[in-house]
């Protein structure tokens, strides 16, 4: 064991402007990760509208740990460890779908209400004058106690040390509410399915290229160079089908992606884009911006409408697009793997050409099947690999480094400064560190 | 050309690394199709594909792969298709349309790894002056949902 009773030696793999590679090779750090800092984080688990109706259930792994979100009778949200408090079974095995109104587990047919209470075991007589009910066993299923709806976006923390929801997150949370308030009505669904992807890489290599608006000139040279090959010789004007309109400004130069400008915040949170991104120039839709208009009032829908940032992370498990109105979750599995989704949002009274828009754009950048992503994911692999060289044993974030950025929490900078991936190292260190105070 | 013997033809161009020749057996408003819910999706527009692509998008793709910058075929990727035979499910003489019905097995091995995939594909062909033009081919994977490393080639 080189780093579980050692947080000197875990403090000292995150410097000023680098970082260690065993942050990303290591198998003992990825267990102190799943057992300290995915538990004390805010992690994101689903959307509201997944699970619509009472006795609806949407089941996933969360830092190892089998949980599901349950729809209740009286329309609240809470999120349950899967596990039936008898043996541990889980209790529900298909993703998602209806209980009815009692969780039955297939085993021994213990059964629980929607909200976990315990309802009936089998032979019941036989556990007269028996312990069960004084212990975890006969108190019913276990629930996420630490449990946060955000404008229908569900969030959970495992442990109960850590901050606190809003601390947590800050000021990042404007870009949930920038992709809801993009809804006349406010209010999102997701839609059209997700797409996942699997990746022989650590999670941390994906959550920094979220913020890496240096690679898309090399990393995507080949994707960009034949969208402009085949779109060469048209008119400025000509009207670009919407997968040229989405994947032509990933040839963008480095000075489009350093005025672009990004903002950090406390615990590792950023907003990449806060001038303007490679998706502020969609074709205008007057008929939408009338329904925002008459939703939010002229200058709060203008403001809502030309803020497009390309990427806001919510440090360490999701990222958001309010346009297109895309979200990535990042769900770690092994130090060498990493599960991503993309997942499409409609927009409830605005046009269904949004919902297309985000459908194409994860289709495009985020499936399996992408040519831009195939890039990244070879370079993540390839880091992946290429890290277990000898003589170096170091990860480079000199750029753009100052050292009065260590004093501050929110800084906003310019599109390639390496902070916004520093950032997210040094909240990394903060919550692997041992003995945290637990906190309501 | 017996459209069974033209799905086998269209397969062998891939595996060949043919993709222009492959390309120029879609018609004009020909589309390729990898749905997200495989077999039981109804349309490439309420839920979302793996990959729905046009001519231009296709070319792309093409164009890209002979990119020596293309970084992820460095190695490159093969593949293999294992097709059974194609059964025709429908023919349609007023459209000149014939819809196949084709099981195949898939392997893209690039490197050390090696990915293999099991569906089927539903082609639709429409008869033109010069022969069979593919107005649609739909590839409906097994495990379309589920977690997938990237598919570099054509299935």
């Amino acid at each position: 064991m080189t780093y579980r009773d050692r947080p000197e030696a875990i403090a000292a793999l995150v410097q000023d402007d680098r970082v260690h590679r065993d942050l990303y090779l290591s198998e003992e750090l990825f267990a102190l990760e799943q057992e300290r800092f995915f538990a004390r984080t805010w992690l994101y688990v689903g959307h509201a509208s997944q699970v619509p109706t009472a006795g609806d259930f949407w089941s996933l792994e969360l830092a190892g740990r089998p949980v599901m979100m349950v729809r209740q009778a009286d329309g609240a949200l809470r999120v349950f460890y899967n596990r039936c408090a008898h043996k541990g079974s889980r209790l529900v095995s298909d993703e998602c779908g209806n209980t009815g109104k009692f969780f039955r587990c297939p085993y021994h047919a213990w059964t629980y209400k929607l909200d976990g209470a315990p309802l009936a075991i089998p032979l019941k007589s036989g556990y007269e004058g028996t312990r069960l009910k004084e212990c975890e066993s006969g108190r019913g299923l276990t629930e996420l106690k630490h449990t946060a709806v955000y404008r229908d976006f569900v969030f959970v923390r495992l442990a109960d040390e850590g901050p606190g929801f809003e601390e947590f997150f800050g000021e990042v949370l404007g870009a949930i509410d920038n992709m809801v308030d993009r809804s006349p009505e406010g209010r999102l669904t997701v839609g059209g399915g997700v797409l996942r992807n699997i990746i022989h890489c650590n999670w941390k290599m994906y959550l920094e290229n979220i913020n890496d608006t240096v690679h898309p000139m090399s990393t995507h040279e080949s994707a960009t160079q034949a969208a402009d090959a085949l779109w060469q010789g048209r008119a400025p004007d000509a009207p670009k089908p919407m997968a040229m309109e989405q994947i032509l400004p990933f040839g963008s130069g480095y000075d489009f992606f350093d005025k672009m400008g990004g903002r950090v915040f406390a615990n590792g949170h950023s907003v990449l884009g806060v001038n303007f991104s490679i998706h502020s120039n969609y074709a205008q839709l007057p008929d939408y911006e009338e329904a925002m208009r008459n939703a939010h009032g002229a200058e709060r829908a203008i403001e809502i409408l030309q803020r497009s940032p390309q990427n806001s992370v919510f440090f360490p498990s999701l990222s958001v697009k309010g346009s297109p109105q895309a979200i990535r979750v990042i769900r770690p599995l092994a130090a060498n793997l990493t599960l991503i989704e993309a997942w499409s949002f409609r927009a409830a009274g605005a046009p269904e050409l949004l919902f297309e828009r985000a459908m194409s754009y994860n289709r495009l950048v985020f499936s399996p099947m992408s040519v831009v992503a195939h890039d990244d994911v070879h370079l993540f692999e390839s880091m992946q690999q290429g890290l277990r060289a000898e003589g170096n044993e170091w990860i480079s974030l000199h750029r753009n480094f100052d050292p009065s950025e260590l004093q501050q929490s929110t800084i906003t900078t310019n599109g390639t400064n390496e902070l916004l991936m520093r950032n997210q190292f040094r909240a990394w260190a903060k919550y692997m560190a041992p003995g945290m105070e637990a906190q309501a | 050309m017996a459209p069974e013997d033209f799905i086998a033809a269209e397969a062998a161009l891939l595996d060949a690394g043919r993709f222009d020749d492959w390309l120029a057996l879609f018609a004009e408003d020909g589309h390729y199709w990898v749905p997200l819910q495989g077999a039981a999706q109804a349309d490439p527009v309420s839920h979302n594909s793996i990959a729905y692509e046009d001519r231009l998008l296709l070319a792309l793709r093409i164009e890209r792969l002979k990119n020596p910058r293309a970084h992820s075929q460095h190695p490159a990727s093969h593949s293999q298709h294992v097709l059974q035979r194609s059964r025709i499910e429908r023919e349609d003489d007023g459209s000149g349309e014939v819809l196949l019905h084709t099981p195949f097995l898939y392997v893209e091995s690039r490197g050390e790894q090696q990915l293999l995939l099991a569906g089927s594909l539903r082609h639709r062909l429409v008869r033109t002056v010069a022969g069979w033009a593919i107005r649609q081919k739909r590839v409906d994977l097994l495990n379309a949902g589920r977690a997938l490393p990237a598919i570099q080639l054509f299935i």
